[in-house]
């Protein structure tokens, strides 16, 4: 497997690593039988994403990814990371090997997961906002 | 904690040994001469080839006569498996047993035999990974053609009964293959005492160079050729000897072969330790038998992790080791040896193969069983499944 450099220096140092306990939004992606879960903390405040942390079960490029897209959302206004494609996860990390595209979908999926939750704790219906959480195919 | 280098990959390859790449030289700038050639620079060559046949035959307990080099294990898998299965459905037997959890070189064979109007039975194994030759009996039938059993499990490492099997094949009258890749060299193995009538190995698993294997057929099996040509390995498979190569498999098996008792005897006791403190991590187990594997062989499971990430952190921590998680094998499915051993696909996401030989010390045993704990420690600090698993809650 040959991974950039970006991808093994998140993958040995991955950045926002852990739970925030008070979180406005937690999302869950994935299964362990597939061999990847990854969990999502946002602190929001004022639209703005003050602080995000995450925890991944899964191969080198999804702990890449989880730890590439908290970096990309982090600070960020809810709507900027509405827009986070799992194509600017991969084109941030230098590129992925094919097979291991489907990380940056979950990690993408992760991020929509935890705002789908800050909004229904709101309240709000968030599947207009942020459309359905596509599960990864078994 | 200095940094160290382990190479615990021995069952995926082995450096070529010294006195191997010595052997073969020679055969490259100075013994060049074709085999097949009438001239002394030629029959050099064929007296070297020839002299390699005797000593694999020696190796194996078999005649120089049965013993054909071939370019891999895979190759000779491929050769024996689908060569017997056109000689025997000849006599209308289209029938092939083996296990579940052979190698890919077997089992994609099988299947592709399959998609050719052969039927295939796939025996299971025991949670401890062992084929039982009961089962073996109860599937042959008047049409089985081929019983095609690995010798050892190149993932856990598990020794097959290989004796009885082949009684019980002699017994009914069928013919009965072994991929032996992973067991040269650490069992020894006697094919005419044992009744083996085809044998495959791979010279890379042994020290070797990569891209030579052989297959060894009993006298009197009409085995198909292979590769239509020249004249040689006496017309089964043609094409120019690879004569390096094979002088440096003579040397090789010859020298891994020797002291198998004494090798086994210094490893084990390192192997063992090395179960013995990384089962101590909580919510591990042993995959395969304890004591019918190879002496190199560990394989464990580690819950709550993934395997590509673990050996991305022994990686950086300078070991090098396997794993049967899917994402080392860039299917989705892990290791199709640990779910036939019954264990859940979280769980054999999370399994680790070392395979180490008697070069490895007392210091890089210890040195790895402080990286391990470690490593699976920090990651499953980071895994939402050990956080689930810890609150006593269910991840699946």
């Amino acid at each position: 497997m040959l991974y950039s450099e970006k991808v093994l220096d998140h993958f040995s140092n991955p950045r926002n690593v852990g739970e925030i306990e008070d979180a406005d939004g937690v999302g869950e992606i994935g299964n362990a039988k597939c061999g990847d879960i990854m969990k999502m903390y946002l602190k929001i405040d004022d639209n703005i994403i003050t602080d995000v942390k995450f925890k991944t079960f899964g191969c080198g490029a999804a702990v890449a990814t989880s730890s590439m897209a908290t970096e990309l959302i982090k600070g960020k206004s809810i709507d900027d990371a509405l827009k986070l494609t799992n194509q600017a996860v991969v084109e941030a990390l230098d590129g992925l090997p094919a097979v291991k595209i489907h990380c940056s979908v979950l990690a993408e999926q992760a991020v929509r997961s935890a705002l789908s939750d800050y909004y229904t704790r709101q309240g709000i219906d968030p599947v207009p906002i942020v459309g359905e959480i596509k599960e990864p195919e078994e | 904690m200095e940094k160290r280098f382990i190479y615990a990959d021995n069952a995926a390859t082995t450096a070529v040994s010294e006195e191997v790449l010595a052997a073969m030289l020679p055969y490259f700038r100075e013994g060049y001469g074709n085999a097949s050639s009438i001239y002394k620079l030629g029959r050099d060559a064929q007296r070297a080839v020839e002299d390699a046949r005797d000593k694999v035959a020696q190796a194996l307990g078999a005649d120089p006569r049965e013993i054909f080099f071939t370019s891999c294990g895979s190759e000779a898998d491929n050769w024996a498996i689908k060569g017997t299965a056109e000689l025997m459905a000849k006599k209308g037997k289209k029938h092939i047993i083996t296990s579940v959890f052979e190698h890919h070189a077997v089992l994609h064979t099988t299947q592709y035999l399959e998609k050719h109007g052969f039927e295939v039975t796939y025996v299971p194994i025991s949670d401890k990974g062992l084929v039982d030759p009961e089962d073996i009996r109860r599937a042959i039938r008047e049409d089985t053609a081929l019983v095609t059993i690995m010798y050892a499990n190149n993932e856990i490492g598990t020794i097959q009964p290989i004796d009885e099997i082949a009684a019980i094949c002699h017994e009914k009258g069928v013919l009965f293959h072994t991929d032996a890749v992973q067991a040269v060299g650490h069992v020894d193995i006697d094919v005419h005492r044992q009744g083996i009538d085809m044998l495959s190995l791979s010279g890379h698993k042994i020290h070797a160079q990569k891209g030579i294997g052989a297959l060894y057929v009993r006298k009197g099996i009409a085995l198909p050729n292979l590769i239509h040509g020249g004249g040689q390995e006496r017309g089964r498979r043609a094409g120019t000897e690879n004569v390096p190569a094979v002088v440096g498999l003579g040397v090789a098996i010859e020298t891994a072969t020797r002291n198998i008792a004494e090798k086994n005897a210094k490893i084990i006791p390192l192997r063992n330790k090395l179960i013995d403190g990384i089962l101590k991590l909580p919510y591990t187990r042993l995959n395969g038998d304890r004591d019918k594997r190879l002496a190199g062989n560990l394989n464990i499971s580690i819950e709550g992790i993934e395997g590509e990430s673990l050996l991305l952190m022994l990686d950086m921590n300078g070991i090098c080791a396997s794993s049967g998680s899917a994402c080392t094998s860039g299917s989705l499915d892990p290791s199709h040896v640990l779910l036939a051993l019954g264990l859940k696909h979280e769980v054999a996401h999370g399994s680790m193969r070392l395979s180490i030989e008697e070069n490895i010390t007392e210091e890089d045993v210890d040195y790895i069983l402080e990286v391990v704990p470690k490593v699976v420690g920090r990651l499953r600090e980071m895994s939402p499944v050990w956080e689930k698993m810890m609150k006593g809650e269910k991840y699946e």
